[in-house]
């Protein structure tokens, strides 16, 4: 288990590197740069600044200088926000959007796995007739068009809930946000629980649970269930990590003070070292994610060996 | 899709059980209408999606008057502008669809039928591809290289192959083993031709599920740029930047987030169900969830 963690651990270093250097190329091959023609400055105070962020320097040398400061987990100084370094930025904002995405994803499952299940024991009624049609509507629905509908009934209609804003701690701000991101997921999850409970529940086991006599909860939570969650699993790993990235748009309409937002702008402003922390950090999540889905997924199915 | 045979996927009985789904059918005549209005109704009508009029600005939707739908705060017709919005959506959705499907379909096809080494290498390239973090690189690329349509065209198509090459070469490694591909081996058909004339159209019924379920993922991820300002320019519309419009004046004038809404939630609602409906006519009792790659 260990030495299997530890594996992948490392498999994933050339992996990381590899999304480093695109990144890295993509940035410096752009026609553009931070300081360059459209803000004005003059040729003395812009090769001052250059040569303080080493951009004067040939390309293989801010690569070698950038990857060197990495490997002591240094992102380097944001080019846009002075004084500021690009650690700094994550530090501040990534936990606005770990509380948000995390959130979400619990609801989604809390909510989810229940509608599936119930949708599969009751197979072709109205309780999976209605809320599979839904689902489907709710597949298509993308957050950008939820969250501003959240917000006009119960913001700007009925006063409830703030309409955006960040306070740490605070629910009644976490409460739209994560409503938003979760509605989707909650329609992924409960299509995906309906679809392989009911394989589970045409096998033989639970042939032979109904048969001794036992109840409809009994069968559902003892039996069904963890054998259902295999593919919720798989979902999961790379899903969760795009919680995260998706959560720019909510952070763009309630206003959350995320990194989602510092990556656009700074996409926009030729921010380098801060797009490429972003980045990094975007790529991490998703190798530690699918590193944790397929833990877990060995852990639901023991059958599964991890080697 | 197991226990399918491929080569009847498109033939009659398919169509015929399609037909039968009667939800799939209403869905492909609403976007058949949408996609025809969308190109039609345009060319027809007096307003354009781009001169302003500014004694018209923020009109609620109305009968009288000519504006159907009601204006913009510029002054421009709002139907006009959702429709150009539904043509961009489209055209976006189907082109970056069909690219993401021919470089898939050939890297999966060649993968599966060469197997050994090969299939390894390139498999491996799609695993490591898969922890590239897309949403960031696609943002950047538009954002360093310009706004263009064909940009976006591209940077989606080739962001959105790698679980079309994951199946097909599923698809295509199971074909291998197939008689009619060891009879066309033993008679001297070299590889290039087998792909070509008997490993990819033996693969197309999987292929057009998977694209009609392509598509809606697509067309969403183009509106997600707009809406944060990195997808089509101004005036040109695009369903998701009419959204990020309307939402930023939906308490004054709720129809402008409104309408677009309906309209993206109408063309994704239809593609998912007709995606849903060919999935049940090709395999009634496979209903294994499409994973999202975010």
């Amino acid at each position: 288990m260990l030495r299997y963690i530890v594996r992948r651990v490392l498999e994933s270093v050339p992996t990381l590197l590899l999304i480093v250097t695109l990144a890295f190329a993509l940035l410096h091959t752009a026609p553009g740069g931070p300081f360059s023609a459209d803000k004005p400055l003059l040729p003395e105070i812009r090769h001052n600044i250059e040569a303080r962020y080493h951009l004067d320097e040939p390309l293989w040398r801010q690569y070698l200088r950038y990857m060197g400061d990495l490997a002591h987990g240094d992102l380097g100084p944001s080019f846009q926000y002075r004084n500021t370094s690009v650690n700094q930025i994550i530090a501040t904002g990534f936990p606005v959007d770990v509380s948000v995405g995390l959130s979400a994803i619990a609801l989604a499952l809390l909510v989810g796995i229940p509608i599936g299940l119930n949708a599969a024991w009751r197979r072709n009624t109205l309780w999976d007739r209605v809320p599979m049609a839904l689902a489907v509507a709710g597949i298509s629905l993308p957050v950008f068009v939820i969250a501003p509908l959240l917000v006009l009934v119960f913001a700007v209609k009925l006063h409830w809930l703030p309409a955006g804003g960040w306070i740490a701690g605070s629910p009644s701000h976490l409460l739209l946000p994560v409503l938003a991101l979760a509605l989707p997921y909650i329609a992924y999850v409960a299509r995906i629980v309906r679809g392989s409970a009911l394989e589970v529940l045409s096998s033989g086991y639970i042939r032979t649970a109904r048969a001794k006599g036992l109840s409809t909860a009994r069968i559902l939570l003892r039996h069904t269930l963890r054998p259902s969650l295999a593919p919720v699993v798989s979902f999961l790993g790379p899903t969760t990590a795009g919680v995260i990235t998706i959560s720019i748009v909510v952070e763009t309409v309630f206003g959350l003070p995320g990194i989602g937002r510092f990556f656009v702008t700074g996409a926009l402003n030729r921010d380098y070292t801060l797009v490429l922390g972003i980045t990094i950090l975007y790529g991490a999540l998703i190798i530690l994610f699918n590193l944790l889905a397929d833990l877990c997924y060995a852990w639901i199915d023991p059958r599964v060996r991890l080697e | 899709m197991p226990g399918s045979t491929p080569e009847y996927v498109l033939n009659s009985a398919l169509w015929q059980r399609l037909r039968c789904h009667r939800g799939a059918m209403i869905a492909a005549g609403v976007l058949l209408l949408l996609a025809l209005s969308s190109l039609i109704v345009p060319a027809l009508s007096p307003y354009d999606y781009y001169t302003p009029q500014l004694d018209l600005i923020s009109q609620p939707p109305t009968l009288r008057g000519g504006h159907l739908l009601g204006t913009d705060p510029l002054g421009r017709d709002l139907l006009i502008r959702v429709l150009w919005g539904c043509r961009i959506s489209l055209l976006i959705g189907l082109a970056a669809s069909c690219i993401s499907i021919v470089v898939g379909v050939l890297w999966g096809a060649i993968a599966g039928y060469a197997g050994g080494t090969t299939d390894a290498l390139m498999m491996r390239m799609v695993d490591v591809l898969y922890s590239v973090p897309f949403v960031p690189f696609v943002i950047v690329l538009t954002v360093l290289f310009g706004r263009e349509l064909w940009l976006m065209f591209v940077a989606i198509g080739a962001v959105s192959w790698l679980d079309i090459a994951r199946i097909v070469r599923g698809e295509a490694l199971s074909l291998k083993r197939r008689e009619f591909i060891e009879a066309a081996r033993v008679s001297g058909v070299r590889a290039a031709r087998m792909i070509r004339r008997h490993i990819v159209p033996n693969l197309l019924g999987v292929v057009i599920i998977y694209a009609t379920l392509t598509i809606p993922t697509v067309i969403l991820f183009e509106a997600f740029m707009s809406f944060l300002g990195l997808g089509v320019r101004v005036p040109l519309a695009s369903l998701g930047s009419l959204i990020a419009d309307g939402a930023s004046d939906m308490q004054a004038h709720p129809h402008l987030l409104l309408v677009p809404a309906t309209v993206l939630a109408t063309i994704v609602y239809c593609f998912n169900f007709i995606g849903d409906g060919l999935r049940d006519a090709l395999d009634p009792h496979d209903r294994h969830d499409r994973h999202e790659q975010a």
